[in-house]
């Protein structure tokens, strides 16, 4: 375990690199996950951002929210322009014409830009060995054109092109297991994340900021409009899916699995592992499936994630 | 400098020609994809990267949409940025094309030229480069391996002018050039590193800021690549007009410095014109083909016939005051386009030439040739055809098809 | 609602020229939240969870800015002190 140590009230004095002002929905979860991983590291950053809620509702021209120099590029190719930027730095410092010594290079982008149209890009990034930090805030579906499916949505949910209607109840497919195919790229640190669990999360941003060579971090972002659910219980639905093992935290360092925060307490308590029911029941997105025709999808669902957990716990030596 | 200096001369296709201006330049990163005919270009130059000889980040992306998102990247962080395509890589990469230009980057990009699919074909026609030519960049088009070598060192310096501040597509037709050899001449090291010089990023006024370079700097915190609703967006576009009219002036000015240390100057940097002080007919045309035209002119010149010709260099912007004022006189003009607007008038070159002629009082018949799509030859005997039948329209004044295709099998 | 400018009046290459601090959201809200100074502990939980870095400490104080605040109520929901309480917008 790193000796990473927040404090608080000196951190909180501190002038914000995300500003206010920015007209990201009520409750929303992002710029709460980039507030405390911009906060993670004072080292000099560059931030890109990928086509998406975050990246249109705090630059609305011609205001930007952003207190960090950054660049929007396109949807798909958040990882493409990290890999510029940082070989950038890479030949400036060389030939002497860069003032910094070490400046961090941070790709956010939501499922839209990683999961489906982003793959490439940051497949490529990740095989070439770029020193940058990929977020992706997982609000699980393409929110910021209308809540429709990507990817990421997990299988049961209501979204605008799955919809839960009379023959098909929600997506039909398993959520894309984004974190593990970042691991099967063999980078040095990959790691989940929930804004709820905060000091976790900036730990892990600090990690991934430390080391050489990509990092690939996979944000939870709960999202009140696209899940259903009232704004004020954001970071009551992070945990959630954490006390459900729906979205577990654990952290990979070159190759050795570890759970982190509370998934290691359940680990170590399994009785305190809740049912994905809990989960599911106060998100609107999932309403359909307390149908009686739809039951058996949540069972599903609970031998899903406890599947996945049970893997997980190989994997991590806690089996 | 009063005359040019030593060069080297050196047995190079198009491609190497291109590989070799870019080693001289000191480019920061060079992110590229490989595609026939531009492979040697970044295979050339991943051995420079190989044997030290370059202090270049080489990234070798996954696709070509990555690799001009990676110059987009790299420039905005500061650094000069280069790389190559053709045709279906161009084709994929191409709503980076319109961000490189919007976003106000330097970037040098070569185009060998090559057809679009489908059906697949890797030889050479203009339909790649042509497709993107409202995307904001300038596009300068050469007619050898000598001139693709001079014009990449060129565009470097075009591209950073303070009063541009525009991305360059430099283009070379596929095979004819790309992979044909022939001596070229290469300048020492030190005198291209003083032409383009290091890349010296504007400035740009941001109230909250003050003036500080438009870079991605830690230090001065700019957004680049908002969202702009309808209240601004026109307003950024009428920037981008006119940076790419200003560039008019820094084209002429840079064919005419470089001229000073190379000896070589391509007509006044956007046309370059042959035989039209007495020509009653001209061909217009870009590109490799060009040398077959003016190849052809001058034998016709020799039997007699008052025949002339001029090659378009620079497409974008386009030199419709240029073209009007070398052509007076001129009473039919063929113009020679190597790729097609499916549906509409004619091709590309044809409908801009004839929109610059509408408004003149005098000004010629203006006819086109739609000639060498997917790499089809364009010898000798065509041209002659060509220039025979603007020799009879000239004759008779009736023109029975204004668009024609040519050297194509009915 | 501010002018609007002309193509000449901008910074080059759509850089915008504002902080959103000018963008007060304020007004979005139809709930607000009030601290209850006596139970605060001022652990600062409130400040870590908002959106909006609507919440500010100054070193003793824990404060609420009410120009950015957007009624979410994450705040009033995860104090652990519950010394937050959603009072209704009036305006």
């Amino acid at each position: 375990m790193s000796s990473f140590r927040v404090n608080l009230r000196e951190l909180a004095k501190q002038p914000p690199k995300l500003l206010p002002g920015h007209r990201l929905c009520a409750g929303c979860a992002a710029p709460v996950i980039v507030k405390l991983a911009l906060a993670a590291s004072d080292k000099p950053t560059i931030v890109t951002v990928a086509t998406g809620c975050l990246e249109v509702a705090t630059t609305i021209f011609p205001y930007t929210s952003w207190k960090v120099p950054w660049i929007h590029n396109a949807f798909e190719n958040a990882a493409a322009t990290a890999s510029g930027i940082e070989a950038a730095l890479k030949a400036l410092k060389r030939k002497g014409r860069l003032k910094y010594e070490k400046v961090n290079v941070i790709a956010f982008a939501g499922d839209g830009g990683t999961y489906d149209i982003g793959l490439q890009a940051l497949s490529g990034a990740l095989e070439r060995g770029h020193d940058f930090v990929y977020i992706l805030y997982d609000n699980e579906a393409y929110m910021n054109t209308g809540i429709q499916r990507s990817g990421g949505t997990p299988k049961g949910a209501w979204t605008t092109t799955s919809p839960s209607g009379t023959v098909i109840p929600g997506k039909r497919e398993h959520k894309k297991p984004i974190a593990d195919i970042a691991v099967a790229h063999k980078i040095p640190y990959v790691a989940t994340v929930s804004p709820a669990h905060w000091l976790d999360l900036m730990r892990k941003v600090h990690k991934a900021l430390e080391v050489e060579g990509p990092a690939f971090i996979h944000a939870i972002c709960p999202c009140p409009r696209g899940w259903r659910f009232p704004e004020n219980r954001t970071m009551e639905v992070a945990r959630l899916a954490v006390d459900t093992c729906f979205f577990p935290l654990w952290e990979c360092e070159n190759g050795e699995w570890r759970l982190t925060d509370r998934s290691l307490q359940i680990a170590k308590r399994p009785e305190t592992k809740k049912p994905v029911e809990e989960y599911l029941k106060v998100q609107g997105r999932f309403r359909h499936l307390f149908k009686p025709e739809n039951r058996r999808i949540i069972d599903e669902l609970q031998r899903y994630v406890d599947a996945v957990w049970e893997d997980l716990l190989k994997r991590c030596g806690l089996a | 400098m009063a005359e040019p200096v030593k060069q080297t001369v050196m047995a190079l296709n198009g491609d190497e020609a291109v590989a070799w201006a870019v080693k001289q330049c000191d480019v920061d990163v060079v992110a590229a994809y490989p595609i026939t005919p531009q492979t040697i270009i970044v295979e050339r130059f991943a051995e420079f990267v190989a044997n030290g000889e370059v202090d270049t980040e080489f990234i070798a992306v996954e696709s070509e949409h990555s690799a001009l998102s990676a110059c987009v990247g790299a420039a905005a962080a500061g650094a000069r940025a280069f790389t190559a395509t053709a045709s279906q890589g161009l084709a994929l990469m191409w709503e980076i094309v319109y961000i490189a230009s919007s976003l106000r980057l330097p970037i040098v990009m070569a185009i060998v030229n090559r057809a679009l699919s489908a059906p697949i074909n890797i030889h050479c026609d203009h339909s790649d480069s042509m497709g993107c030519r409202d995307a904001g960049w300038i596009q300068i088009y050469v007619e050898d391996a000598q001139e693709a070598y001079d014009t990449v060192i060129q565009a470097f310096r075009i591209a950073e002018h303070p009063n541009v501040q525009l991305p360059v597509m430099v283009m070379l037709d596929g095979f004819f050039l790309s992979h044909t050899l022939q001596n070229v001449s290469l300048l020492p090291d030190n005198v291209v590193r003083e032409f383009v010089g290091v890349r010296k990023p504007v400035e740009v006024e941001v109230p909250y800021l003050g003036k500080v370079p438009l870079v991605l700097d830690p230090e001065n915190p700019i957004t680049l690549g908002p969202l702009d609703l309808y209240d601004y967006y026109f307003e950024h576009k009428m920037q981008q007009q006119e940076a790419i009219e200003s560039s008019r002036e820094v084209i002429k000015q840079v064919n005419e410095e470089y001229a000073k240390i190379s000896g070589r100057k391509y007509g006044d940097g956007f046309i370059d014109a042959y035989g039209l002080e007495d020509a009653d007919v001209a061909i217009v045309v870009l590109g490799s083909t060009a040398g077959t035209v003016r190849h052809v002119a001058k034998q016709m010149r020799k039997e007699g016939a008052k025949v002339g010709m001029v090659r378009l260099r620079t497409f974008r912007p386009f030199p419709y005051e240029e073209l009007a004022e070398a052509l007076k006189g001129v009473e039919v003009v063929g113009v020679m386009d190597r790729s097609m607007s499916f549906g509409g008038y004619g091709g590309p070159v044809f409908v801009e030439l004839r929109a610059a002629f509408y408004d003149l009082p005098e000004r010629p018949i203006v006819l086109d040739y739609v000639y060498g799509l997917g790499g089809r030859d364009a010898p000798p005997s065509m041209i002659r055809e060509i220039y025979e039948e603007l020799l009879e329209v000239k004759r008779t004044r009736k023109v029975e098809k204004v668009l024609k295709f040519v050297g194509v099998r009915e | 609602m501010a002018e609007l400018k002309g193509w000449r009046e901008i910074p080059m290459a759509a850089v915008p020229w504002k902080l959103s601090t000018e963008f007060k959201t304020g007004d979005w809200r139809t709930f607000r939240p009030v601290i209850d100074q006596e139970k605060c502990v001022k652990c600062l939980i409130c400040w870590v969870y908002c959106p909006d870095m609507a919440i500010e400490w100054d070193g003793e104080k824990v404060t609420i800015n009410y120009d950015y605040c957007k009624g979410c109520g994450i705040c009033a929901n995860e104090c652990p002190r519950k010394a937050i309480r959603m009072e209704e917008e009036v305006r």
